[in-house]
């Protein structure tokens, strides 16, 4: 296996993007990144990219070529892969980049991750995501996406005490991080008053909980950690990756509470990384929901399970905490077009590491943490990252 | 929906009368019914069973969806739950025939046969399980 590093960076701002389309937005952050890392567009060996459901969202499969296309390499063959896995599909495509340099097959690759997700109205977007879940026996019942995620919030608040207001203190957080960020879809602080009082979408979680439907790309230039220097001056390596499945009904799991896809991947990253949990100064997880990131920081061992509420009360994922989370604003603040999360997860972190990431720089931060999910657990992807 | 009629119109039997299997090697019991058991994967390949399940279990965990999909926007506020059956599996399904407020975890509940959804105004009825409170 070789080292592999991030040597370039891209992303679109992420919002309700009216006036641009798919392609222009997976060009856009491509382009970003291809020219942040210094690279010729001959010189990539292969692509990846990751989106969730573009033939329903923009009626457009077939988005590996399309993508390459659009990047304007089509005279240069470049082979381009799509890849699928929910929301964690820019995660995926992340690690299939990884692997295919780690390998020795290829020495650069280009991931991206994108959605489009405002080109249909909210009914059917939401219909998109449940597809997340299994459509058989939770989504004919009934079952929302939210609500599946409202299920674990109940029984974490009835097992462990934790609150509604600590579920918004989650939300308040991530806004406050994201008024920092100027690719952020909702760049402004919210209050704990606002997140409390929001409507509910599947109690016991408000409209503050959720992460919002979005539009945007993101895009990570990886190279062979051995030849990083020749392109960057501040490559970023990974020096942990791992993936893991659960059953795709929440009902079917160990314990509704713990993701236990994310216990496995971060063991088989931190392993790999000969880290443990206390050895992260940031970390970017996968809060599509804030019951989300509470179970997150639990699960990756950051905290005991159960105390993901205390965590947030005592202010340790803060900006200025002892290990500040979702310093890009995450989901929920950011905007989570669902396949470039994942992948824009990467760019937050990459910025971190270099000492890019400006008003919300985390002061000497070494090693960083992406953590991408795919329903409501059913896929996890995590990354672990270290300046060179 | 419009997206022809394959995917809900083909029966499936045991969402109407509570089959499941057992698996021949661990005894332990699964619903929907698995193809092979997880935990014994190869050892049980043809020694899954099928069971009938009591329908009675009791609740896990529970929301109440206030924003629905669109089949299911005139039941709105509806209580969704994970059910732990008697025999051992978990399940999805709505909470019927209640308050919403006495919706609570560890609420004994049994199954009930229900219209589930349609397909607008005169489109497919689609039919399955529902739980209501035990007495």
């Amino acid at each position: 296996m070789r080292d592999v590093a991030v040597i370039g960076v891209g992303m679109t701002k992420f919002g309700e993007l009216w006036d641009k389309s798919f392609r222009q937005l997976i060009a856009e952050a491509g382009a970003k990144a291809i020219l942040d890392s210094g690279i010729e567009g001959k010189e990539i060996n292969a692509m990846y990219v990751g989106s969730m459901s573009s033939g329903r969202f923009v009626g457009q499969e077939h988005v590996g070529a399309l993508v390459a296309d659009v990047s304007g390499f089509s005279n240069l063959h470049i082979s381009s892969t799509r890849i699928e896995g929910a929301c964690a599909s820019g995660g995926l495509a992340m690690r299939q980049g990884y692997l295919s340099i780690a390998s020795g097959m290829n020495d650069i690759v280009v991931v991206g991750g994108m959605e489009k997700m405002n080109d249909v109205l909210g009914a059917s977007a939401t219909e998109t995501l449940a597809t997340a879940a299994d459509q058989e026996w939770e989504a004919f019942f009934g079952a929302t996406f939210p609500g599946l995620y409202a299920m674990i919030a109940t029984k974490h608040m009835h097992d462990y005490g934790t609150t509604k207001k600590q579920l918004a203190q989650v939300a308040v957080k991530n806004h406050a991080n994201g008024a920092l960020n100027p690719y952020a879809q909702y760049q402004r602080e919210i209050t704990l008053e606002q997140a409390m009082n929001a409507t509910s979408v599947a109690y016991p979680l408000g409209l503050l909980d959720c992460s919002p439907v979005t539009d945007g790309a993101a895009s990570v230039v990886l190279c062979a950690a051995e030849k990083a220097k020749d392109y960057s001056d501040k490559p970023v390596k990974i020096i942990g990756s791992g993936q893991a499945s659960d059953s795709l009904a929440l009902h079917a799991r160990r314990d509704i509470c713990t993701l236990d896809s994310t216990v496995h991947a971060s063991k088989m990253a931190y392993k790999q990384a000969n880290l443990t949990p206390k050895d992260v100064d940031v970390a970017e997880v996968h809060d599509c929901f804030t019951i989300g990131e509470i179970c997150a920081i639990e699960d990756l061992g950051f905290v005991k399970k159960g105390e993901g509420g205390k965590a947030i009360d005592n202010k340790i994922t803060t900006l200025d905490g002892s290990l500040p989370v979702n310093t890009s604003g995450g989901l929920k603040a950011k905007g989570h077009p669902v396949g470039a999360t994942g992948v824009a997860q990467m760019v937050e972190v990459t910025l971190q590491l270099r000492g890019d990431a400006k008003k919300r720089q985390v002061k000497e931060a070494k090693i960083g943490l992406a953590h991408n999910v795919g329903g409501s657990g059913a896929s996890c992807t995590i990354h672990i990252l270290e300046a060179m | 929906m419009g997206e022809g009629v394959a995917r809900f119109w083909r029966e499936i039997p045991q969402r109407y009368n509570f089959i499941g299997d057992r698996c021949g090697s661990c005894e332990r019991i699964f619903f929907p019914p698995k193809e092979s058991c997880p935990f014994c994967r190869r050892k049980s390949m043809g020694k899954m069973k099928e069971i009938k399940l009591s329908g009675k279990g009791e609740i896990v965990t529970y929301t109440i969806i206030h924003v629905g999909p669109e089949d299911f926007e005139e039941q709105v506020p509806y209580p969704i739950a994970i059910v732990k059956l008697e025999e051992g599996p978990q399940i999805t399904a709505q909470i019927v025939d209640c308050n919403i407020d006495e919706v609570k975890i560890g609420m004994k509940v049994e199954s009930t046969f229900r219209k589930i959804r349609q397909d607008g105004s005169t489109g497919a009825i689609y039919y399955g399980y529902k739980f209501k409170k035990r007495c």
